[in-house]
């Protein structure tokens, strides 16, 4: 455990050198360490992966680096020496000097990371000025040249615009910007792709790539996703528990991982290419599909003219059509505000939708309130933030109750016994069901959303990004738990992700969405065996595989933002036909 | 934004119309009765009649609220009962006392509020930010008479720093604003306390620390404007809240503003000033709100308005 992660080139040349460092947090009079004896080195020019669960402590690590960590929460022993100057123990002042100087530091929500107030110019030109004695104009011009270097189109126009007049990657090429901009020698990434959808991130990835060949600045790379760690770090420190469990070149360590819970971290990532050796028949199409839509849509209307009448209209989704199977799962797949999680909710009958839904034969449209809740019996969601989605003032044990109790279903005797076999089936014990959610790990509170599903005995249960959140060892113990349920019961799964790998490797058919509308869908084999629309080949292309001998290429992409799916009233965007290519194999023939 | 505007003025219309009704059909019901009032005492029932019907109050009440709404519109307020002068007149002579009285309130309040708050956010869980929050909650508990007579005593009687009462120098204005004020501070030194603590946890907030600006940069050029949002909205409420103290305040340092107008109306009975300064009231709260809404977009570009 208190093996040295030596640089390549010998500690001396270390730019950063990290010794026995232990930063705790004290808690009404209690210290309780959250990383403990942390030792590493880092060269410059050199990419370190800091690569582990939550509460392996390794964005306190960085943190403690930055001199950010919350009040209660400090280094209480060790060593950060960045060229020689030990950073938790410098005064205020000159820490608050090298800040975004000498070290920057880049987050991982674009979205909330950037101040809404200010226009992304006096952002950018603040952090040059707060260093540098420059005028104006100087910091102006710096500004812009640090844009045009992250591949922001039109820099000129980016500087007066606001944070929220951005997309998501463009705000975290901002943030990139902005961090560089000063060419400081060292720039942390604590999870800088993992709010960003899967082709956004390579470009991300790429471009910090580049800009650190360039620039010869060494870069720590916090993340928990093993594909990110194998294609861009040189080397990596795992975490666990606020120790240090393995540390290597990225190619060692992937080949020959010396210490068990990095075989298991390893073994637990989801990749692409090896959804096909989980053999499972096809379930056949039966003559009741448990849901089908037939040229579903869902527009919202915003906008108001001088009178107040909407103006526009967001098209959301765009003449959807798809069955599910009996006992099947059908994967949804595409980034973010492609309509994926709509087409839930308007199952589900939570957003109003024009076209044809029906769920176990009988149409959504024109049912009574009584109809309605009798359907949603056969529909249930499991949602991506389980402690969002289970009631904080309730116990369990009556969260996965309440649906029986909502649908007068049995005496309150049955109800317990039946929550109690239920609780049992997803794997937790019976005295856990008089606790509360906040008891429960991130992986145990999704299981008791699961139970709570499978209260009613639904046909169809809507995953929506169910496993997103967890943590990838957790992550697989639950898809496990989906797939034996389905033996089980029979339930078929409607699973919504972003996730690729995941996705191939529990989906039976799936359909990719772009804009609101499918441009690809098939089985699983077809699909990811033979892609044939671009965009499906672009976001499979897009995932990073975990192996650091695949590295992809570096080639520089132009960058670009998907299109908006608002249209103006009465311009509604052009329908894509399918095209049967055998088998049922649909691609938009715009390709 | 222009559409935005008309929408908002015609509601505003009908939110004034909807104040006159109310008011005019309360004022209708009241057991007093405002002929004896004018009449006095000893006048004879044929006396009393008499002026019933000059002022016209033997009508139906809806022919008497038309006939006010008319006038209204056209700017003419009605006259008062036992002072044979326009409203508008007398409202006219003293609302810019109370505007300034006003003014001052509010200044007074949001100055201290405000730096309270945001002390008290920077220290928080610290014994000054219990402490100031303690002191904010006497704040708003104490009512605006006591504080009234008790600064009156303390800075004027006892120490003589400022005139007892009266209207005419800065000095004037000094207790009576800080009277009216003070509830209002404890209110905004809380709201800003939690909308400040909210702010400093945001993720811009570390961004800006991580850019290594000073304190007071993050503080006042990154902090504050998110923080203020909130609050903005409340002044505009606020302005209904302020009349009624400044009935209050008004009385106990004679200040010469609308407030004492009314209070005197309404001991009186004299329905057309109580009509009268209840519009220009409500008018106030209105464009208060107004102005509020229109100020918030000017600090946030996220919200435009449509």
């Amino acid at each position: 455990m208190t093996q040295i992660a030596t640089a390549p080139s010998g500690a001396e040349a270390a730019l950063l050198s990290v010794r026995d460092l232990t930063v705790s947090v004290k808690d009404r009079g209690v210290v309780r360490p959250l990383v403990a004896g942390l030792s590493f080195d880092l060269a410059a020019g050199e990419t370190l992966a800091i690569a582990g669960e939550s509460g392996s402590g390794k964005s306190i690590t960085s943190l403690a680096l930055m001199g950010l960590l919350p009040n209660n929460v400090s280094v209480t022993s060790g060593q950060a020496l960045l060229e020689g100057t030990d950073l938790p123990s410098l005064p205020e002042a000159r820490m608050r000097a090298w800040r975004g100087a000498r070290v920057a530091m880049i987050f991982q929500e674009p979205m909330t990371s950037l101040n809404p107030v200010h226009t992304i110019g006096s952002q950018m030109t603040e952090v040059i000025r707060a260093h540098e004695p420059v005028s104006a104009s100087a910091a102006r011009t710096a500004a812009i040249e640090a844009l045009r270097k992250v591949r922001i189109p039109e820099p000129e126009r980016r500087m007066k615009q606001y944070p929220h007049e951005l997309s998501g990657g463009m705000r975290q090429r901002v943030m990139i910007a902005m961090a560089l901009v000063l060419r400081p020698v060292l720039l942390i990434a604590d999870e800088p792709t993992t709010a960003l959808d899967v082709t956004v991130q390579r470009e991300v990835l790429e471009l910090l790539r580049d800009l650190q060949k360039e620039t010869g600045t060494a870069i720590i790379l916090i993340t928990h996703d093993m594909g990110v760690v194998a294609e861009t770090a040189d080397r990596v420190v795992v975490m666990r528990h606020g120790r240090m469990v393995e540390s290597a070149p990225v190619e060692q360590l992937f080949a020959a991982p010396t210490q068990d819970y990095t075989r298991a971290l390893l073994a637990a990532v989801p990749r692409l290419g090896t959804g096909a050796e989980r053999a499972k028949p096809l379930p056949p199409a039966a003559p009741v599909p448990v849901a089908r839509l037939v040229d579903a849509q869902v527009h919202f209307d915003i906008g108001a003219s001088f009178l107040g009448r909407p103006t526009h209209r967001v098209h959301a989704v765009e003449g959807v059509s798809f069955d599910i199977r009996p006992g099947e799962t059908f994967g949804l797949v595409g980034e973010s505000g492609c309509g994926k999680s709509t087409i839930a909710k308007s199952l589900a009958g939570l957003v109003p939708h024009q076209g044809h839904v029906e769920v176990d034969g009988q149409a959504l449209a024109g049912l009574t309130a009584q109809g309605r809740r009798d359907i949603c019996r056969h529909i249930q969601m499991v949602f991506q933030d389980p402690m969002a989605a289970l009631d904080p003032r309730m116990t369990v044990g009556e969260a996965v109750a309440e649906p029986l109790l909502i649908h007068g279903i049995g005496t309150p005797k049955e109800r317990h016994t039946r929550a109690a076999e239920l609780f049992e089936r997803v794997g937790l014990t019976l005295e856990q069901m008089t606790r509360y959610p906040h008891e429960f790990s991130g992986g145990q509170r999704q299981r008791i959303c699961v139970a709570r599903a499978l209260a009613l005995k639904p046909k169809l249960i809507i995953c929506d990004e169910s496993v997103s959140a967890l943590d990838v060892s957790v992550q697989a113990q639950v898809l496990e738990l989906l797939e034996e349920l389905q033996r089980e019961t029979g339930v078929s799964y409607l699973f919504i992700s972003h996730d690729m790998a995941v996705v191939e490797n529990v989906v039976d058919r799936l359909a990719v969405m772009y804009l609101g509308q499918i441009v690809e869908m098939g089985t699983r084999d077809q699909v990811f065996g033979n892609p044939r629309h671009n965009y499906t080949k672009r976001l499979l292309d897009a995932v990073p595989i975990p192996d650091p001998l695949r590295r992809a290429r570096a080639h520089a992409r132009p960058v670009s933002d998907i299109p908006s799916p608002i249209h103006r009233i009465g311009n509604a965007p052009n329908r894509l036909p399918l095209q049967d290519i055998g088998d049922g194999h649909l691609v938009a023939n715009d390709w | 934004m222009a559409g935005y505007l008309f929408r908002r003025l015609v509601q505003s219309a009908l939110i004034l119309l909807g104040v006159s009704f109310i008011t005019f059909v309360l004022l209708y019901v009241l057991p007093a009765d405002p002929v004896r009032q004018i009449a006095g005492r000893s006048a004879t029932a044929q006396t009393v009649e008499n002026i019933r019907q000059q002022l016209g109050l033997d009508q139906p009440m809806l022919v008497q609220y038309w006939r006010y709404l008319s006038g209204l519109v056209q700017g003419d307020m009605g006259r008062s009962y036992l002072q044979k002068t326009e409203v508008s007149t007398l409202i006219a002579a003293r609302l810019p006392a109370s505007l300034l009285l006003m003014a001052g309130g509010i200044g007074c309040e949001l100055m201290i509020g405000l730096t309270l708050g945001i002390v008290a956010a920077v220290f928080r869980g610290r014994p000054l930010d219990q402490g100031l929050m303690v002191t904010s909650f006497v704040a708003v508990s104490a009512p605006q008479f006591v504080v009234g007579l008790l600064l009156l005593y303390v800075f004027a009687v006892q120490l003589g720093w400022f005139p007892i009462g009266g209207y005419g120098t800065a000095s004037h204005l000094v207790l009576p604003a800080v009277t009216l004020g003070i509830m209002g501070s404890g209110w905004y030194s809380r709201m800003m306390r939690s909308s400040m603590v909210e702010v400093l946890r945001q993720d811009y907030i570390r961004t800006a620390r991580a850019k290594g600006l000073t304190r007071a940069r993050v503080l006042i050029h990154h902090a504050l404007p998110n923080a203020i949002l909130p609050i903005i909205a409340m002044i505009g409420i606020d302005i209904g809240i302020f009349m009624g103290g400044i009935v209050v305040v008004e009385s106990v340092f004679g200040w010469p503003g609308i407030g004492q107008l009314a209070w005197q109306a309404i001991q009186r009975v004299d329905i057309p000033i109580i009509m009268g300064v209840t519009m220009v009231s409500a008018s106030a709260i209105v464009l208060g709100n107004l102005l509020a809404d229109f100020v918030t977009p000017m600090i946030d570009p996220r919200i435009k308005l449509r």
